[in-house]
């Protein structure tokens, strides 16, 4: 194990976890938009992350430069296609839970 | 004539220790453990857009495992696969998530 072996070792554990955040997000938010709101954010830092610790191993190599852009493709693509699939329910009419108990709607209530 | 072959088709000279290669194929263990157990949210899910959701997860942990293993193996040809498995995964979120709105409840 040479030094920058146990900091993409970090980078792979702290990863896994975030995996972890957003597969317990998934199974267990009530609402699909609260779903959403765990799998985009917390799948996209686990993935950046997993993928950057291996990619710090492979130095600078043709394998890591595929690495970062696959990086950076996740990066980009998993809020974009978290944000179509809001938008799609949103335009079948699903409504988040609690919405009756929100504050300060049209009619003034606080 | 194999292994020389092998040797000149490419791959980076980068050997990672046996440690480290087994911490890589553990994180793809739990990362594929993760996709299984999302598979239940996928078969309860009570709208689509929630099926959506999870295989949208589950084909990110795919693309994460292919990476991991490849790095651990050191089949350096297998990032090749997981780039493109990345691509198609969000072409098929973005497609399955408009032709449900403008279908009108095919899925």
């Amino acid at each position: 194990m040479t030094p920058i072996e146990i900091l993409a070792t970090v980078f792979v554990v702290v990863g896994t976890f975030f995996g972890f955040v957003a597969t317990v997000g998934i199974i267990r938010l009530p609402g699909l938009y609260a779903r959403l709101h765990a799998a985009s954010k917390s799948d996209t830092l686990g993935s950046v992350l997993s993928l950057a610790g291996i990619a710090l191993v492979l130095g600078v190599t043709t394998e890591s430069l595929k690495l970062v852009f696959l990086l950076v493709f996740l990066f980009v693509t998993s809020p974009t296609a978290a944000h179509a699939i809001a938008r799609a329910a949103k335009e079948e009419g699903i409504e988040p839970i609690g919405e009756d108990a929100r504050l300060g709607d049209e009619e003034g209530e606080p | 004539m194999t292994s020389v072959l092998l040797a000149a088709s490419g791959g980076p000279e980068v050997t990672v220790s046996e440690t480290f290669s087994l911490i890589l194929l553990a994180a793809a263990a739990a990362f594929t453990l993760f996709a299984v157990v999302l598979l239940y949210r996928v078969v309860r899910g009570p709208t689509t857009q929630d099926r959506i959701v999870a295989i949208n997860v589950v084909g990110t942990n795919t693309v994460i495992v292919i990476a991991l293993v490849s790095v651990a193996l050191g089949e350096y040809g297998y990032l090749d696969v997981a780039l493109v498995y990345g691509l198609l995964n969000f072409v098929m979120s973005i497609a399955v998530s408009k032709i449900t709105v403008e279908w009108g409840g095919v899925l």
